[in-house]
C-alpha cells in the first residue's frame, strides 16, 4: 500500500504573523517555518499505519512549492517518510484549486491507495484542497478525521469531528482522508535523523513536467493586520463586574 | 440565473446561520437582479421545506438516499441543481457540513471557492470578499475567477434574513437514485446531549480553559454559570485534548466561531488560535489568575483571581 502525504511549509504557529506594510503579503524575513500541523498529524498517522502493517506500506511526502519547501520535506524524511517529492512551482500564487490539480496529477503518476492530508493549511485556513482533490478524482473522502481504523485491507472506518459531534463513516480505498487535531500526537524528528535526512535525495518534478498549468481561482488582492485589542477595564470584584455588565455594557 | 443557498436545518427549522447566508444572497441579488432560492437536501423534508419557504423559494431534493449528508451524494446533487438552475453563486454558512461538501461540489463544477467570508464589497463591478487568514491575525481581500462562485460565510458576521411577506414556492428536484454515488457509508453520530443553547446561536457563551480538570468540575462551575446566564458552554482545545469536553464545544481556529453579545472566558490564556473563534464577541469578560494573560488584551472587563472562587461567587451574585 502506498500513502501520499501532502505537506505544506507554513509559518510557525508559535510566532506572531506580521503583514508587510504594503499589504502584499506577510513579512517573511524573520519568520521560522514548520510543516503545517495538520500535515504533521497526517504523516504521523501514515507512519503508524506502516508500523502496524509492515514494510509493504510506503509513505511519500509531497510538497508543492519553491526550493524552500525542502527544509520541511527533510523533516518529513527525518520523521520516517520513505520518499520526499517536491513539485517545483511558484507557491505564492497557489490556491486550494491549483494544489488539488497538482495533487491529482501526482496521484495519477504515483497511484497511491490513500491520500492522507491536513484538513487545513494554517496559513490560508482554506480547508478545501482535500475535498477538491477527492472530487476531481471521484474518490471517497472522509474529512476531519480523529480516528482511522482498517476494517479490511481496503476498507477504512473513520471517526469525523463535526459541529454536531463525532460522525463515523466507512469508505473504500482509494480515498482521501483529511486529519483533525485529535487524531494523534506527531513524533519529533530526532537530531541524528535530521542530520541523516540532509543527505537523502528529494525528488523534484517541475509543474510543467507534470503537465499541469496553474490557474488559481482565488486571488489575494490585499492583506491587512486584523485589528485586535480592547481597552480592558480591570474590575475589583464580582460585584463590580456584575454591576458593569448590567448597567454599563447592558448585556445581562 | 439564480443565487443558490444550501440550507442546514434541525428537525423542522432552517438554522439561523443558513438564514445569515440567505441575507448575503439577497443583498447580492439586489445588485445583480438575480433570483434567490434555497436548496434543501435530505429525506422527509416537508416541514423543513415549508419553514424555509417563509424566507425564499425552495428547491427540495428529498430522497431516502439523502437521509445522511454524505459528501459524495450531496456534492453531486448540489452540482446538478447548480447546473440546471444556472447558479451564479452558491452560498452556505461556514459549518463542517458546508466545509465537507462544498469544495467537492466546486471540483465537480470547476467553481471558484472562498470560505469563512466575513465581509464583501464591490469594485468596478467585481465582488471583493474579505476572509481571515493566519488564524485571524490577518484579513485578506480576495477575488474569485470562474463561475459559479462558491462562498461560505461566517454567520456571526451577518444577521439572519427575516421572513418574506408571502411564502415562496417549494419545487421538488427529481433525485435520480441511479446517478447518486455510493462511496461513503454513514455509520452513526455520537454527541454529548446538552439542554443548553447551540454555541453558535447563543446570546451568551461561557467558555473555559485548562484551569478546569474534569467533566464534573466543568459542570459544577461552568455549566451552572452558563445556566445562570442562559448561555451556551464552550471551551478551548486544551479541554478537548484532555477528553474533558467534546470537540463540538471547542471555540477557535479549528473549532467553532462565535460572536455572542457576551463571552465569558474563564481560565483561558488567550492563544491566537482561540481568539480566532471569539474575538468578535461584543463584550468579552476574562477571569484569570495570571494578570499578564494575553486574554486580557482583548477583554472589555478583566478580573484577576482563581476561577474556583470567582465562578461560584459570580453565580451567586447573578442569582441575587
Ligand atoms: C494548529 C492549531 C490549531 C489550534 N486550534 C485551536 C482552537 O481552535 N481553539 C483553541 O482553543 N485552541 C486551539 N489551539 C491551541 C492553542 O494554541 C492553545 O494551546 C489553547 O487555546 C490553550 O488553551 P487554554 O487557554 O485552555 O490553556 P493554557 O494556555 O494552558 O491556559 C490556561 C490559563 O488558565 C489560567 N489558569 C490556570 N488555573 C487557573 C485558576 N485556578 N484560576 C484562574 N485562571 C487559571 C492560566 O493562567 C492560563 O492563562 C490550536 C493550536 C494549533 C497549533
Ligand atoms: N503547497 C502545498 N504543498 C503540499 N500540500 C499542500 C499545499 N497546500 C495545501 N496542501 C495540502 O492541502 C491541505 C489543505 O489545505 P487548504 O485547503 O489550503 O487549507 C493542507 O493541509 C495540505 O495537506
Amino acid at each position: 500500500m502506498k500513502i501520499l502525504v501532502p505537506t505544506k511549509r507554513v509559518p510557525s504557529t508559535d510566532e506572531p504573523v506580521r503583514v508587510h506594510p504594503d499589504g502584499s503579503g506577510i513579512d517573511n524575513a524573520t519568520l521560522t517555518h514548520m510543516i503545517n500541523p495538520f500535515d504533521a498529524i497526517a504523516l504521523e498517522e501514515a507512519l503508524r499505519i506502516r508500523e502496524r502493517q509492515g514494510p509493504g506500506v510506503g509513505v511519500v511526502a509531497v510538497g508543492i512549492g519553491s526550493v524552500a519547501f525542502e527544509s520541511e520535506l527533510r523533516t518529513a524524511l527525518a520523521m520516517g517518510a520513505d520518499r520526499a517529492l517536491r513539485i517545483d512551482c511558484d507557491d505564492s500564487v497557489l490556491d486550494p484549486w491549483s494544489v488539488a490539480q497538482v495533487l491529482a496529477a501526482i496521484v495519477r503518476r504515483e497511484k497511491p491507495d490513500l491520500v492522507l492530508m491536513g484538513k487545513q493549511a494554517v496559513d490560508d485556513d482554506s480547508n478545501q484542497a482535500g475535498q477538491i482533490l477527492a472530487g476531481l478524482l471521484d474518490w471517497p473522502q472522509a474529512t476531519f478525521a480523529s480516528k482511522i481504523q482498517f476494517l479490511e485491507p481496503a476498507r477504512l472506518q473513520v471517526a469525523r469531528e463535526t459541529d454536531r459531534g463525532l460522525e463515523t463513516v466507512v469508505i473504500r480505498l482509494p480515498a482521501v482522508v483529511t486529519t483533525d487535531l485529535r487524531l494523534n500526537e506527531p513524533r519529533y524528528a530526532s537530531l541524528p535523523a535530521l542530520m541523516k535526512a540532509r543527505k537523502r535525495p528529494i525528488e523534484t518534478v517541475s509543474q510543467r513536467e507534470l503537465g499541469v498549468s496553474l490557474e488559481p481561482k482565488v486571488r489575494i488582492m490585499r492583506l491587512e493586520q486584523a485589528a485586535v485589542g480592547r481597552e480592558c477595564v480591570r474590575v475589583a470584584d464580582v460585584a463590580e463586574l456584575v454591576r458593569r455588565l448590567r448597567y454599563e455594557a447592558k448585556v445581562i | 440565473m439564480v443565487i443558490l443557498v444550501v440550507a442546514e436545518y434541525d428537525t423542522a427549522h432552517v438554522r439561523p446561520g443558513s438564514r445569515s447566508a440567505l441575507g448575503v444572497a439577497r443583498d447580492l441579488a439586489a445588485r445583480s437582479g438575480e433570483r434567490v432560492e434555497w436548496l434543501v437536501l435530505g429525506s422527509g423534508l416537508d416541514s423543513v421545506a415549508s419553514d424555509a419557504a417563509r424566507f425564499a423559494p425552495v428547491t427540495v431534493a428529498d430522497h431516502p438516499l439523502l437521509v445522511q449528508a454524505t459528501a459524495d451524494r450531496y456534492a453531486r446533487v448540489i452540482a446538478d441543481v447548480a447546473r440546471a438552475h444556472e447558479a451564479s453563486v452558491i452560498l452556505a454558512n461556514a459549518t463542517t457540513f458546508a466545509k465537507d461538501i462544498l469544495p467537492r461540489a466546486a471540483a465537480l463544477l470547476g467553481a471558484a471557492m472562498a470560505g469563512d467570508v466575513t465581509g464583501y464589497s464591490f469594485a468596478d463591478g467585481e465582488l471583493l470578499l474579505r476572509r481571515p487568514m493566519y488564524a485571524g491575525a490577518t484579513t485578506a481581500t480576495v477575488t474569485l475567477a470562474g463561475r459559479p462562485y462558491i462562498i461560505t460565510v461566517r454567520a456571526s458576521a451577518f444577521p439572519p434574513a427575516e421572513p418574506l411577506a408571502k411564502s415562496g414556492e417549494c419545487v421538488a428536484w427529481n433525485v435520480v437514485a441511479a446517478t447518486l454515488p455510493n462511496q461513503i457509508e454513514y455509520v452513526g453520530l455520537e454527541s454529548r446531549p446538552t439542554m443548553r443553547p447551540d454555541l453558535t446561536e447563543a446570546r451568551v457563551v461561557v467558555s473555559v480553559g485548562r484551569a478546569f480538570r474534569s467533566s464534573e468540575e466543568f459542570e459544577q462551575y461552568v455549566g451552572r454559570l452558563a445556566d445562570a446566564l442562559k448561555g451556551a458552554a464552550g471551551c478551548t482545545r486544551a479541554l478537548v485534548d484532555d477528553g474533558i469536553t467534546p470537540n463540538e464545544w471547542q471555540v477557535g481556529q479549528t473549532g467553532k466561531v462565535v460572536a455572542p453579545e457576551l463571552y465569558v472566558a474563564l481560565g483561558i490564556s488567550g492563544a491566537i488560535q482561540h481568539l480566532a473563534g471569539m474575538k468578535n464577541s461584543r463584550i468579552v469578560v476574562a477571569v484569570n489568575s495570571d494578570a499578564e494573560a494575553p486574554i486580557f488584551s482583548i477583554a472589555n472587563y478583566g478580573l484577576v483571581g482563581d476561577v474556583r472562587q470567582i465562578t461560584p461567587a459570580l453565580i451567586e451574585e447573578l442569582n441575587r
